[in-house]
């Protein structure tokens, strides 16, 4: 593999980013601040989780949907265009750089996307929020969330033979995460058995790490591994999707 | 001659219809070859075999010697390719489009920088460099799809119907690019369904039909299997008649047999005369 060739599948992304920055963070940033809003300010007033205020723990939970949406969009939405209907992923498919390569070019557009959109929105959260630390292992655990997202979106775009299909992908998959991943409650209010299902999302395990990070709370290693695993495992499929379409 | 282009028993599958059916090909070294047929022949599906981007079901094929599904890498330094579709990122401006390309084919900075401006001029785009390519004209974005192709000095050259929708004089400039490349010693593997385009361009000429190559040669040889001649007496509203000589003497015996008063055109014979001859349909169908 060659990060070379990576940052050359990257380039072009950055050039069109840098062109739409400001519409593009715009964009990105309603959704989180609506979440903000209405859970944080709204619903949250005056109650507390887990010895914390609600604003506090919900911060770093929209933080990690922030970085999921963005980053899935970003790789995902957009090659799903490219390959689909502009067709100009045969460009990248024609070139002779490896398989890694081009994956890897394809989930950093998604993943610069991504971190863009959440270190915006934690400019903003360090406004607001009374206990709010960035901290390695906050950086760490972000990047990872980016990254593994974003190899699901390039994942879900090699798979789908419409735009209808993202939008399934979304609907059954996102969604779902976006509001029962550890986002908007502690997963210590839900009944066990449900607790296994919702510890299967990948978004779950990045708001355990996002939070703790953020709270000064004991870092929770096993879930940053499962992300580094989930991570793994979304690239291999990517590879595997590719190789399997392709020469 | 040394083969640029070669396959053995090509074929592609898609569920139970034959795309590609037992494709034997040699294109030589600086030759310019062309697939003729209609829509839905199998030539866009043998370009995108043979360009790495689809894999066959069965059969091999090899480009500049080396396998395309075992050397894949090494075929894709070795052709650019002009695809039907416009394949260039709407995003980007013309000369980002000739970057990216030009950066994903490993070319140095100062490499790149003199390739592009050296075929922004080739194609007589330089003042559109900046544009964005949804800004330009359909025969401006078949001008940089071209200049991108060529960027990287390939020894091949896949032109995947390069005028289709293009205006006369577009289509006439983009005949003057290819043979411009032909000239400087690249193969040229181009399909299309326009007659007068495999004729004006080409070497040899395969004509394909629901995926089988059935006839091969260059345009005059084609033209004299058939006869050079072609008359046309058209015997009733819905019913011409055809018939080929030879040469204009003998069609010229004939039309004297024919009653007088007829409606009857006596021309050269092309290569549409040889494709109805061979298939019962026109090659536009």
């Amino acid at each position: 593999m060659s990060f070379a060739d990576a940052y050359s599948v990257l380039w072009a992304d950055l050039l069109v980013l840098k062109r739409r920055i400001f519409r593009y963070l715009i964009t990105t940033l309603v959704s989180p601040l609506l979440y903000l809003v209405a859970f944080g300010w709204g619903l949250g007033r005056g109650i507390s989780v887990e010895g914390t205020s609600y604003f506090a723990f919900v911060v770093p939970g929209i933080i990690a949907l922030t970085a999921m949406n963005s980053s899935f969009n970003g790789a995902g939405t957009r090659l799903n265009v490219d390959r689909l209907y502009f067709k100009s992923f045969d460009e990248c498919l024609m070139a002779p750089i490896s398989s890694s390569s081009l994956l890897l070019g394809k989930a950093m557009v998604g993943a610069v996307r991504g971190l863009v959109s959440s270190v915006a929105f934690v400019g903003l959260a360090l406004l607001v929020s009374p206990t709010f630390y960035v901290t390695p292992l906050f950086l760490a655990s972000l990047l990872v969330t980016c990254l593994l997202f974003s190899f699901l979106g390039v994942l879900a775009a090699l798979l789908s033979k419409s735009h209808e299909d993202m939008g399934t992908f979304s609907s059954l998959i996102l969604l779902p995460m976006t509001f029962l991943g550890g986002t908007f409650f502690s997963l210590s209010q839900v009944p066990e058995a449900l607790k296994f299902g919702l510890y299967a999302f990948p978004l779950t395990h990045s708001s355990l790490c996002l939070r703790a990070a953020v709270l000064g709370q004991p870092f929770p290693w096993a879930s940053f591994m499962i992300m580094v695993g989930f991570w793994a495992a979304f690239s291999a499929g990517c590879h595997m999707v590719l190789k399997r379409a392709s020469i | 001659m040394s083969s640029m282009i070669e396959t053995e028993h090509l074929a592609k599958e898609y569920g139970n219809k034959r795309a590609v059916d037992d494709l034997d090909l040699f294109v030589g070294r600086g030759e310019s070859f062309g697939f003729l047929g209609p829509n839905g022949a199998g030539k866009t599906t043998t370009i995108r075999m043979l360009a790495t981007l689809t894999k066959p079901s069965s059969g091999r094929a090899w480009i500049n010697g080396f396998d395309v599904v075992e050397e894949s890498s090494k075929v894709k330094q070795d052709f650019g390719i002009v695809q039907q579709h416009m394949s260039l990122n709407k995003e980007l401006t013309v000369r980002e489009n000739l970057e990216l390309h030009a950066r994903l084919h490993h070319l140095e900075k100062k490499e790149r920088r003199e390739r592009i401006d050296e075929m922004l001029d080739y194609v007589g785009l330089t003042e559109f460099s900046d544009y964005l390519i949804e800004r330009i004209s359909g025969g401006m974005t078949r001008r940089a799809m071209i200049a991108r192709a060529l960027l990287h000095t390939p020894k091949l050259l896949f032109l995947d119907e390069p005028t289709i929708g293009l205006d006369a004089q577009a289509r006439r400039k983009i005949w003057d690019l290819i043979r411009g490349m032909k000239s400087e010693g690249a193969t040229i593997f181009l399909t299309t369904h326009y007659i007068e385009e495999a004729e004006v361009l080409c070497d040899r000429v395969g004509i394909i039909h629901r995926g089988r190559m059935i006839s091969l040669g260059s345009p005059l040889e084609l033209r004299q299997n058939l006869g050079l001649v072609t008359v046309e007496s058209r015997k009733s509203e819905n019913n011409t008649e055809y018939r080929y000589f030879p040469d204009r003497a003998a069609a010229a015996e004939y039309v004297k047999t024919l009653p007088s008063g007829g409606n009857i055109i006596m021309r050269e014979s092309n290569l549409e005369d040889v494709f109805v001859e061979l298939t019962g349909r026109k090659v536009t169908g």
